[in-house]
């Protein structure tokens, strides 16, 4: 045995004994394994396999699936430049182009002496103050040219993360509109004791009366959630808050669960009270892995208030304790069944549905996943009741719904309105500037132009998760388009073939457009994949893959055809170019070896 | 399969096929609409095709071609098929993705020709100009020109084939679903 593989060996050793060698905490031990050696070494899969007595070939895809765990080395650095279209309007390419030139690293490659990796990555929801990098998965903020050059200073001198700058690391709360919920101070532990006070039924009766609908983009009422948990038959159930904030251009629950935690882990035991769970689950994106020892530390003191624990503020029967999993760069793994899987140790694919968590989740039994920003609305519902909450926001939609506002606006950052605020008064209030385009709830969400402004925020209008992206006069939403389409090309899980082939052509599309060799063919090809995906994708991602650039095309085509090609058909590359590597090597030149498109026809009847 | 009659039309519909960088199995599996080839037959006459012989095709109403681009060759065949068919088909994984043969395209095509007639054979790349030149990586045919319809499926059914050329003979538009729609 080499001392190399002794030591993979003993780090693999102590990593299983501290997972407990659960094999549901798979994805948690290649996380670890990855901070450790900036890889997973192919020798630790079989190794892990064994142990954890799964198959090989299920440890693989795991580690195929996520993006932050990789089989070949990345740098002891490794810098990853958040790519969503916001951090590109603020410029982020150039500061990637500087940092390549100056550590000498093109962006999707490690250093020659391994020191460092540049690339990109999915939204990490630093919308409000991009461009943003994660570092070694700590997210930077606010990033400058000055500020690149100092990043790769520290790089060069080998100076470890822990000892940057402070400065660099701090993430501002942008809270620029609290109403119901930013606004009200809030004593740990008040919410679960007034629910006790209540009682498990008429809990759950308030939670009615509150018609409270899930903040995560589906609107599916919490209450009927929960008592069909409640309902279901399962030795054991589970509460799971969906903290895998992945839509591009939402930021929110970052914000709740920085500044709000309490909240954030107190409605989960509201949750737990209510259905009768022992165990909760927060399933944290990777991206917001800085908010990890924050988090851990907002637990110790919950259960030192016996908020968390056991016989919760004396009701014998109530026990409840939360665990902190980690996410990896995997965007699917926000709809609920496929962060499930996640959870599970496994790829995150969505599951088919039914049956639905509620009564098939974690492990096969009854499940409730709710989003942050849910359950922090439910401490509100325990403290003052449903008729009260009802109050706030329109029939459908009742309280509050907190927007992450970012782009082309003077004041970009959080902000709270009761439902039924229209487009035009956030965008008042942001500051917005000469907005050409919104875009509601993200890459999958609508697209709303200046005549649908005057519509409003709520379910049974403009349905949104929360992200509101503006694009002032001067934008090209052809770009943004495109944008979204590299981004579900990444994104998607490759489960089914409508997502998988469809986010692929549909970004090749899009590249052969902005290449300047698109046509009308190519238009309508976009539309017809769009419906394709749209009906007969397994999953959301899928379904709404192809929205942005429908709508983009309905309402900006000119954004388009200004790339279009006069021709009815160009190739999708350059023909002739394509033949070069093999005349080098045949060393040919004759008339047969090039392809010249004009007069090929004569050519053909003349020999 | 029920037996479907379509209307016939007014004169003789040209059909041209063509085999690129495929393995055949597509035209087998046309050949699969077994005795209905003779009702094929009442409706259209092929012009270029494998089954005719014809080396070049002329003016013809609909292409059906097997198979993706992979050399300067089936560049041509494909370019000479989009000047002379109204309606071009790309029939079959190869056709409509590239399929199985674009597995060569995370090679180097360079490479891959020194190891085989070099390395293995020790001899040269062979530079006879008859031979066609081989493109550096295997494209899908709607990259290189204008595809009016796919039938996927590797490879589709004789039945999903019967089913979409009598729509479109018969001026319908032609549609497969399940079963017949699959991609594998």
């Amino acid at each position: 045995m080499t001392t190399r593989e002794a030591a993979l060996d003993t780090v693999l050793a102590d990593l299983l004994a501290r997972h407990g060698r659960d094999p549901g905490r798979l994805l948690q031990i290649l996380l670890d394994v990855q901070a450790r050696f900036t890889r997973v070494p192919p020798e630790a899969v079989p190794k892990l396999a064994a142990a954890l007595d799964l198959p090989i070939g299920e440890v693989e895809s795991t580690v195929e699936f996520y993006s932050f765990l990789s089989r070949t080395p990345v740098g002891d650095y490794r810098i990853l430049f958040s790519d969503n279209i916001t951090d590109r309007m603020l410029g982020n390419q150039t500061i990637l182009d500087h940092m390549a030139k100056r550590l000498g690293v093109r962006a999707g490659e490690v250093s020659e002496d391994g020191l460092v990796s540049l690339d990109t990555t999915s939204c990490t929801g630093m919308c409000d103050q991009g461009p943003a990098i994660l570092v070694n998965g700590i997210a930077i903020t606010r990033m400058t040219l000055r500020r690149a050059d100092q990043v790769c200073d520290l790089v060069r001198n080998r100076v470890p993360v822990a000892e940057w700058p402070a400065d660099f690391f701090r993430v501002e709360h942008n809270i620029r509109r609290a109403d119901m919920l930013l606004g009200a101070d809030f004593m740990p532990g008040s919410a679960v004791k007034a629910a006790i006070a209540l009682g498990r039924d008429r809990f759950l009766e308030e939670m009615r009366i509150s018609n409270l609908r899930g903040r995560g983009g589906a609107g599916f009422t919490t209450a009927v959630k929960w008592e069909a948990a409640r309902n279901a038959s399962g030795d054991e159930r589970y509460v799971v808050c969906n903290a895998d904030e992945g839509e591009p251009g939402t930021f929110k629950d970052r914000v709740l669960l920085q500044y709000y935690p309490e909240r954030v882990f107190e409605g989960m035991a509201l949750a737990a009270y209510a259905i009768g769970a022992r165990h909760g689950f927060l399933y944290l994106r990777g991206e917001y892995l800085y908010l990890r020892p924050m988090l851990e530390e907002k637990l110790v003191e919950l259960r030192a208030l016996g908020v968390l624990g056991r016989s919760i503020f004396g009701v014998g029967d109530f026990a409840f304790d939360i665990e902190i999993h980690m996410g990896a760069g995997a965007y699917v793994c926000g709809e609920e069944t496929a962060l499930i899987e996640s959870l599970e140790g496994k790829a995150g694919r969505p599951r088919i549905r039914p049956p639905f968590p509620v009564t098939s989740g974690y492990r096969g039994l009854p499940t409730v996943v709710n989003n942050v920003e849910t359950l922090c609305k439910v401490t509100e519902i325990a403290l003052h009741g449903g008729a009260w909450y009802r109050g706030y926001g329109t029939k459908q939609s009742t309280g509050t719904k907190i927007l992450s506002v970012s782009g082309d606006c003077a004041r970009p950052g959080i902000y709270e309105y009761p439902f039924g605020v229209r487009i035009s008064q956030v965008l008042e209030d942001c500051g917005a500037v000469r907005p050409r385009a919104v875009q509601i709830s993200g890459a999958s969400g609508q697209c709303l132009t200046p005549r649908e402004f005057g519509r409003r925020i709520a379910f049974e209008d403009v349905p949104t998760a929360g992200a509101l992206m503006i694009f002032g006069d001067h934008r090209d939403m052809f770009e943004v388009a495109l944008n979204f389409a590299h981004f579900f090309r990444h994104e998607s899980c490759g489960f089914c073939t409508p997502c998988r082939v469809g986010t692929t052509i549909q970004a090749k599309i899009m590249d052969k457009i902005a290449a300047g060799h698109g046509t009308q063919y190519e238009m309508n090809e976009l539309e017809h994949l769009h419906e394709v995906m749209r009906t007969a994708s397994h999953c959301g991602l899928g379904q709404t893959a192809g929205q942005a650039i429908a709508d983009t095309i309905a309402e900006f085509r000119g954004d388009y055809e200004k790339r279009l090609a006069r021709r009815d058909f160009e190739p999708a590359f350059d023909l002739d170019a394509a033949l070069a590597r093999a005349r080098e090597v045949t060393g040919r030149d004759d008339a047969d070896s090039r392809l010249v498109e004009e007069g090929w026809q004569l050519r053909e009847t003349t020999r | 399969m029920r037996h479907v009659a379509p209307t016939p039309p007014r004169r003789k519909l040209r059909v041209a096929t063509a085999s690129l960088a495929g393995c055949f199995g597509c035209h087998m599996s046309f050949l699969d609409i077994d005795e209905r080839l003779l009702d094929l037959i009442d409706l259209v006459e092929f012009d270029r095709s494998p089954i005719t012989d014809i080396k070049h095709c002329g003016p013809c109403d609909i292409g059906i071609i097997e198979g993706g681009v992979c050399n300067a060759e089936n560049v041509h065949v494909l370019w000479e098929l989009r000047a002379n068919c109204k309606v071009l088909v790309a029939l079959g994984a190869c056709a409509v993705n590239g399929g199985l043969p674009a597995q060569r395209n995370h090679l180097d095509v360079g490479s891959c020709l020194a190891r085989v007639y070099r390395d293995r054979a020790g001899g040269e790349v062979p530079d006879d100009p008859e031979l066609p030149l081989l493109l550096d990586k295997v494209r899908p045919l709607n990259e290189v020109v204008r595809i009016d319809f796919f039938i996927p499926g590797c490879p589709p059914s004789g039945d999903a084939i019967w089913k979409y050329l009598t729509d479109l003979i018969s001026g319908r538009m032609p549609r497969l679903e399940h079963p017949m729609l699959h991609f594998d």
